[in-house]
């Protein structure tokens, strides 16, 4: 079943064309990539999806039903989250209560509830409480809970954002570069978690430029170059493909 | 304005709503003053709606801006509409308030009135930044997308804390007025919504705590500033501006971060 389906989307900037024409899906429990050059156009398509950017022209669809016109928040609503390649964390918040954040759709407490502190209300704080504590658990950082997200290491800030798109339980997980900046030894816990949420059920959309990474983990990418799909397929179909091997002029392409 | 982030230069003009709902219900219609109280406060978040849907879209100066020319337009209407405010020759007369036959009818007696208010209003505050809601906004605050993304329907959250906080403004509008019996329109410009700003950066936006000690302190300064006479504005001025320039957080920001510092040099030494 498609998760997610674009049909011809484009969207320029002034005079460029981020993206062109572009069609391609996400099956149920996949796990694709996106790559290409820098500046093809590949975290526009983030963008587009989770209803950041609208498009100029064309559909995306989630489950049948029209994104288009959605708000973020709309969609986020819907079961898609992601994450960011410049980061949006909360600098103001401790790493539990930025994760307690992605729980927003999850909740129901409005401004009456909480100026009258009903029960409701405090109810509904402990449980997400514990769900948040428990997500930073799944990516080894409960013991950074009570510190403030903004004296953390980079590697770790992106275990936060990576936890906060999780939290809410999403369909679909959308995560721009998730590796760039990240030393070996998180790379390798980030892989064995996408797998673990991955054999959870969970569909995960990935836009990263460490090719490695990409080939290894994906079981189908695709390949922008100026806003334009060049390819599509398993990543050995990719790397022999001579469209990719000249948009990438002359760097290595390996699966190892 | 501190959790959320959202500057508004038009709360003087709630102020004056309520101040004005309660002194022209009571002189001009004889109303009750705790009913002429809370129509005040329906008047202002009505108003404070209208206004916020399309202000709030605007970000940074130019929400400042947008709300700066809202105040002034009320305040024009305070001055003109002279059948009910009397304009600029003001409105006179107005009933001190009580309770069944209690009066508050000393300054004492009002002092305790008042803080009954603000301590609920503290306590109110307080439970929405506990809450779902107030980290809605503390996140809108620092990164409007990542909120978005997160299904923080941020226009929504922006409008009802900005309602939220005209009504405060315009409950002590109404208290104000009863306590002063007197309303000119004067009281109620641009520079009155600077100095609630002011008030509220010098205490610190990051805390609830903040905006009651910016709100004490700059009212006691001035008195403390008598003594230099004709000087007291530039030295009042100087005063804010090294605020600025050395607490950028405000005075709690600045004990806050003093803690921090403490707290981290224990941690070391145990």
């Amino acid at each position: 079943m498609d998760l997610i389906e674009a049909k011809r989307v484009s969207k320029s900037f002034g005079g460029l064309q981020a993206v062109a024409d572009l069609t391609f899906n996400l099956r149920k429990g996949r796990i694709k990539g996106i790559i290409g050059p820098n500046g093809a156009g590949k975290t526009t398509i983030f963008n587009l999806i989770s209803g950041i950017l609208s498009s100029d022209s064309g559909e995306i669809f989630f489950k049948g039903s029209l994104l288009n016109k959605l708000k973020p928040y709309q969609i986020a609503y819907l079961g898609i989250s992601r994450t960011f390649q410049n980061l949006q964390l909360f600098d103001n918040m401790t790493v539990v209560e930025n994760v307690m954040v992605g729980l927003h759709t999850r909740t129901r407490s409005e401004i009456v509830h909480a100026l009258l502190r009903l029960h409701q209300s405090r109810e509904e704080e402990r449980r997400i409480f514990e769900q948040a504590y428990e997500t930073l658990r799944l990516v080894n950082m409960e013991s950074r809970a009570f510190e403030m997200v903004s004296g953390l290491p980079f590697g770790e800030q992106k275990l936060v954002e990576v936890a906060r798109a999780l939290v809410s339980d999403p369909e679909v997980i959308m995560l721009d570069e998730p590796v760039s900046g990240l030393t070996t030894q998180e790379i390798e816990r980030l892989d064995d978690l996408i797998r673990k949420i991955n054999a959870q059920g969970k569909t995960i959309l990935l836009v990263e430029h460490n090719m490695r990474f990409v080939m290894n983990i994906c079981e189908e990418v695709l390949v922008v170059n100026y806003g334009k799909m060049i390819a599509e397929g398993n990543p050995s179909q990719i790397v022999s493909n001579q469209d990719v091997i000249n948009a990438y002029l002359g760097e290595e392409l390996s699966i190892a | 304005m501190g959790y959320a982030g959202q500057v508004s230069l038009g709360h003087a003009a709630f102020f004056g709503l309520g101040a004005y709902t309660s002194g022209v219900l009571t002189v001009k219609f004889g109303f009750n003053p705790w009913v002429a109280f809370v129509a005040g406060i329906f008047v202002t978040a009505f108003i404070a709606y209208i206004i916020g849907v399309p202000s709030l879209k605007l970000k940074g100066h130019y929400l400042a801006m947008a709300t700066l020319g809202f105040g002034s337009i009320i305040q024009i209407i305070f001055v003109q509409w002279r059948s009910l405010t009397e304009g600029s020759s003001g409105l006179v007369d107005i009933p001190g308030i009580s309770i069944g036959g209690f009066k508050f009818n000393t300054d004492l007696k009002y002092y305790y009135l008042v803080w009954i208010f603000a301590a609920l209003a503290i306590l109110l505050s307080l439970n929405i930044v506990q809450s779902r809601v107030g980290r809605a906004l503390k996140a809108l605050n620092k990164k409007e997308i990542g909120a978005e993304a997160m299904g923080v329907n941020t226009a929504k959250y922006k409008v009802q804390i900005f309602v939220l906080s005209a009504i405060y403004a315009s409950a002590a509008g109404s208290l104000y007025t009863h306590y002063i019996t007197f309303l000119s329109p004067e009281g109620f410009t641009f520079l009155f919504s600077v100095l609630i700003l002011v008030m509220a950066v010098f205490g610190g936006l990051t805390n609830i705590w903040g905006g009651v000690v910016g709100a004490v302190s700059l009212t006691i300064l001035p008195e403390f500033l008598r003594a230099y006479k004709d000087y007291d504005i530039i030295v009042y001025g100087v005063i804010l501006v090294m605020v600025m320039m050395f607490m950028p957080n405000g005075i709690l920001g600045l004990v806050e971060s003093a803690i921090q510092r403490i707290r981290a040099k224990w941690v070391v030494k145990g």
